[in-house]
Formats: C-alpha cells, structure tokens, sequence
C-alpha cells in the first residue's frame, strides 16, 4: 500500500512510455495522425541519414574530451585541495559554485563570454595578440568552446574526489615515503587504486550525461545545432525531429538507439572495470 | 588541516587527525604552488560572474569598448529596470517558476519518503525486486519516455499548462528515493519496535520518527530538487507554448534570440534568474555539499 505511489508511477511515467516509445519507433507517427506500423523503416531511413551520423559523431566527440578533461580538472583540484590547505571551505564554495547555475543563465552568458568581437575570452587573447577563434560562429570551434564551457561545471565532481580523498589510508604514504617512493609513484600507487570508484563513478555519470547532451547546445545555437551542424548533437536532432519536424515515430528510434548504445557502453564499463577499479577489502 | 573547515566532510576526524600529525609536513614551496594554482583556478572561476555582474550595469553604448570589462565604467541600474520591462511578465514567469518548483519539491519529498520507508522498512513479497526496477529507471534516458508522455499529457489537455511539470513529481523520483532509503536503512530498528510497542501505527512512525530524524537527508533531496526544476528547460520547452506560461529559464532562453546583442539587458536578466540559485546555495551549503558526496560515492 505503501509503495502504490511508486508502482503508479512506475507504470505510468516509465514503463509505459518505454514501451508505447519502442512501438512508435516502428510506425510512421506524424503527431496529428494515428501512428501507422511500418517496420523497421525508420531504423533504416535512420541508417542512411547523414544528420544521424554527424549528430552522433558529434555526441561521440563530445563526451570523448569533455568528459576527461572534466574529470582531470576536478581530480587536480581536489588533490590540491587536500593538501590541508588554508580556507578550503572558500575554495571549495568558488570552484562549485559554478556547478548549480542554471544550464541556461549559464549558456546565455558563456554565449558572450565567448563572442568573437566582444567577449572576455577573445578580449584576453587579442591583449596578449593569439590568434583569435570565432567559437560559436565557426565550425571547428564551437564543439572545442562547449568543451571549455563544460570544464566551467566540475565542481560536483571535484567534491566527490575530494570525499574519497580522505579515505585514503594516510599511514600507505609515509610507508611509501620512507619506501623512497617519489610523488609520481605515490599518485600511481596509492591515490589512483583507492580513488578509481570514484574516478568510475564519474566516468559512467560524465559518458551518460554527455551522451544526452542538450540543453546548451540548444540555447547556444537558438535550437539550431549550428553552425553548419556542428554542435547538433543527438538529443539535439532527435528533439528537432519530434517537436519541429513532429517525426515522432521517427524520433522514438533515435531514442532507443540512445538507451541501447548508453546500456552497452555501461555494461562495458562495468565488464571492464574489474581490472581498474580497486574496492578496498569488501566495500 | 581541511577537518577543521569542512566539519560536514566526515566525521572521522579524531583517527585521521591522528594519523595527519605523523605525516610529513609538505615542502614549502610545494604548498605555495598549490596556493598559487588554487587562487587563479578559484579566480578563473568566479570571473564569469564579475563579467557578468560588470555587464550588467554598463552604459549600453560602453559594452564594445576596448578593455576587459571587468569594472564597469558606469553603475547604471536602470538597466534591470529595462530587463524586467523586456522581458514582457518577469512577475508572471517567477510566479510560474515558484509555483512549479514549490509543488515539486514538496510533492516529491512526501512521495519520495513515503516510498524510501516502503522500501527500508515494510515486508513484502517483491519489494527488492521492485525497488530494483525503480533504481533502474534512472538508467532510462529521459528521450525514450518523452515522447509518449506528450501525447498523455497532450490527451489529458494539458499542453500548455503547468501540470506536465507538477505532477509526475508526485509520484516520486528514483534518485529521492535511492537516497532517502539509504539514510532510512541506518535508523536503529530498536526505536521503531519501541514505537509499536507502544501502540505507534505504521504511518505515525513514519511521520513522527524517521521524518525528523532524517531532516539532513530531506534538506539534501529538496535542494537537489529545487536547482533541477528552477533550471528544467527541456520540459518548458516542450509543453509550454503561451508567452505568460513560461518559466524563467524558458524565458530567458527564448528572449535571448529576440534581443539580439543587447548583452546589457541580457547580463542583467541572467542575473536576476541566477540570484535566487546562489542564494539558495548559500543557504544551504551544508546540504548541498554532503547531498553531492553522498550521491557521489555511495553510488
């Protein structure tokens, strides 16, 4: 009795949708109409759609270098933070705040951070006489601008490490010191083994929410993914076929090849992590 | 040492402050190469929002100037006043976005530990299986299950409504859950049994044992709740379509293209949109910070 909220909304908001998302993803489902049971047609329109292709390799770009650089900037901080210093509650409230602006008061003003003529950014460069990219407005730069912007939000992992951080045995460092083991050894044997749940802990989350990344790609582009579809990531054009092209049944493929591409990609992670991910004693 | 600071870190501060006195003191210069990157890493970070906050009150004719842009050269505080009146009903898109983010909150943290005790505490047959199940929802991309739900809530009548962004709240969310029935699961079982022994119904042991002792927790899961859907923009986006019905986020993202390179207007909007966040934030820090751990490494 008590669980009925939780079986409602279960079947309501989830499985019922999931399912009802697989039939439409084999009809033809103009919105307006009933949807009409077509086969695997939009799997293979889908197949041979180039957006489809430039949509995931775009997500795939994304996820691949947004998501460690993420990681390394946050671990860098959390190990500097964890060197007892001085006012850490101050850094740490600078370096999270960051993190819980809102996506889109955040993307408006990274959109003017980074305008070519009179943003911070390529202000800085030109004072010091770089060369200056057009970021937003050019298509080799604007994957690499929502990379930087993304390494802006990394305060939430950098809490995380730094939690681990203190479960690190103290006394395996000065056994490893007096051992004449150098600071790269140390970071090598003893800080990565015990912080790599966290580090895959951040790994799984950073790939699955890079696979859906959409919010500032859309309020950056005004929903358009440009320019020239560079920043058209997935979600991106899977939310233009839905609710501009109303292509539902069309759209609802591209859904499940996400949820089957992020399961797989987790399963694999989590295949492979035994031979990374070091759980000290039965934890 | 960082104990000393971060009190709500952990709580085993007495064993590894032990531990800490034996290491060896870092070299110095060491330590102020960590100072030193720490600083600008700090500073680099807070710099958006002076730029930001400089922005916002410049002379709109002073934002093409050379220069960093970082001191305004005027304080013009009208500029807000030109936002707001930009924006068309700023008082109708903060009624929208309190209203939404105040049901969900509250309807979530009911539901949500209703359905944590369930899950900590009642026998019944299945309930690891289901609790399973619910877990598992979290791994479903949010894109599978919108489409279907639009054409609900369209057929319901509630495109262009709020109540697409209320109601599933009500039901509960995995990840509440998840993190309420961990806390739940470390409440001695001695204080429920004394409780029932006493004549304490089921739901009065809820109410009245497991709900005030759990106020950390709850206080974690409403922040977390409360950035969420003060920050939702996919869901607005999609089922809102009138000008007044909009939420602040949707509206400060569709006014964005109307206003062209008013960066002025646009600066100060977004700060108005932030300022209720960071407040927020500050406070509640304590929670937020302990409800990011906790989502984190016990994961």
């Amino acid at each position: 009795m008590f669980c009925s909220p939780a079986i409602l909304g279960l079947l309501a908001f989830t499985l019922y949708p999931a399912l009802a998302s697989l039939y439409y993803s084999f009809c033809n489902y103009p919105m307006l109409k009933p949807p009409v049971w077509v086969g695997t047609a939009n799997y293979r329109t889908l197949f041979h759609d180039p957006v489809f292709y430039k949509s995931l390799s775009n997500t795939a770009y994304y996820a691949v270098f947004a998501t460690p650089l993420g990681m390394i900037v946050a671990f860098l901080l959390a190990l500097l933070l964890n060197q007892k210093v001085k006012g850490l509650a101050v850094f740490r409230t600078m370096f999270f705040v960051p993190s819980i602006v809102p996506m889109v008061a955040g993307s408006v003003l990274w959109l003017w951070l980074l305008n070519p003529q009179y943003g911070l950014i390529n202000t800085l460069l030109r004072s010091v006489g770089f060369p200056e990219p057009g970021w937003m407005a050019d298509p080799a730069w604007a994957k690499p601008a929502l990379i930087v912007m993304s390494a802006w939000g990394i305060g939430g992992w950098m809490l995380v490490y730094l939690a681990g951080l203190q479960d690190v045995p103290r006394d395996l460092y000065e056994a490893a010191e007096i051992d004449g083991a150098n600071l790269l050894q140390r970071a090598r044997h003893i800080t990565i083994p015990f912080m790599s749940p966290h580090l895959f802990f951040t790994l799984v989350m950073g790939f699955i929410g890079a696979a859906q990344y959409f919010t500032q790609a859309y309020v950056m582009t005004n929903g358009m993914g440009g320019p020239v579809d560079s920043t058209k990531f997935f979600s991106l054009y899977l939310f233009q076929n839905a609710f501009q092209y109303w292509k539902m049944g069309y759209a609802c493929a591209m859904a499940w090849i996400l949820f089957i591409v992020i399961l797989l990609f987790t399963l694999l992670l989590f295949k492979t992590s035994a031979r990374y991910v070091y759980y000290g004693g039965e934890r | 040492m960082s104990k000393s600071d971060g009190s709500d870190m952990s709580d085993k501060s007495d064993v590894s402050a032990a531990n800490n006195k034996g290491a060896v003191t870092a070299p110095r210069l060491r330590r102020a190469l960590a100072y030193i990157v720490l600083i600008t890493g700090g500073l680099l970070m807070l710099v958006p929002f002076l730029w930001m906050l400089s922005r916002s009150v410049e002379l709109p004719s002073e934002v093409a100037s050379p220069g960093l842009g970082l001191i305004p050269k005027h304080f013009r505080l009208a500029n807000y006043a030109d936002a707001l009146k930009l924006m068309k009903y700023p008082q109708l898109y903060l009624y929208n976005t309190l209203k939404v983010t105040a049901l969900t909150v509250v309807g979530g943290l009911f539901s949500s530990s209703l359905v944590a005790f369930a899950f900590a505490r009642l026998r019944a047959p299945g309930r690891d299986l289901l609790f399973i199940l619910v877990i598992s929802t979290i791994m479903l991309p949010a894109q599978v299950t919108m489409i279907p739900m639009f054409m609900i809530f369209r057929g319901l009548g509630w495109y262009d409504t709020l109540l697409p962004l209320i109601v599933p709240a009500f039901f509960g969310s995995a990840f509440s859950i998840f993190l309420i029935r961990q806390f739940f699961l470390t409440i001695p079982k001695d204080l429920e049994e004394a409780a029932r022994i006493d004549g304490c119904s089921t739901f009065r042991i809820y109410w009245q044992i497991f709900l005030p002792l759990s106020k950390p927790v709850l206080a974690t899961v409403a922040f977390f709740s409360f950035t969420a859907h003060w920050n939702d923009f996919m869901t607005p986006l999609i089922y809102l379509n009138s000008i007044e019905k909009r939420t602040l986020a949707l509206a400060l993202a569709t006014f964005q293209d109307v206003w062209g390179v008013d960066i002025v207007s646009l600066m100060a909007a977004s700060t108005l949109v932030l300022l209720p966040v960071l407040l927020m934030f500050f406070i509640g820090q304590r929670y937020i910070v302990q409800g990011n751990v906790m989502s984190g490494s016990k994961g």
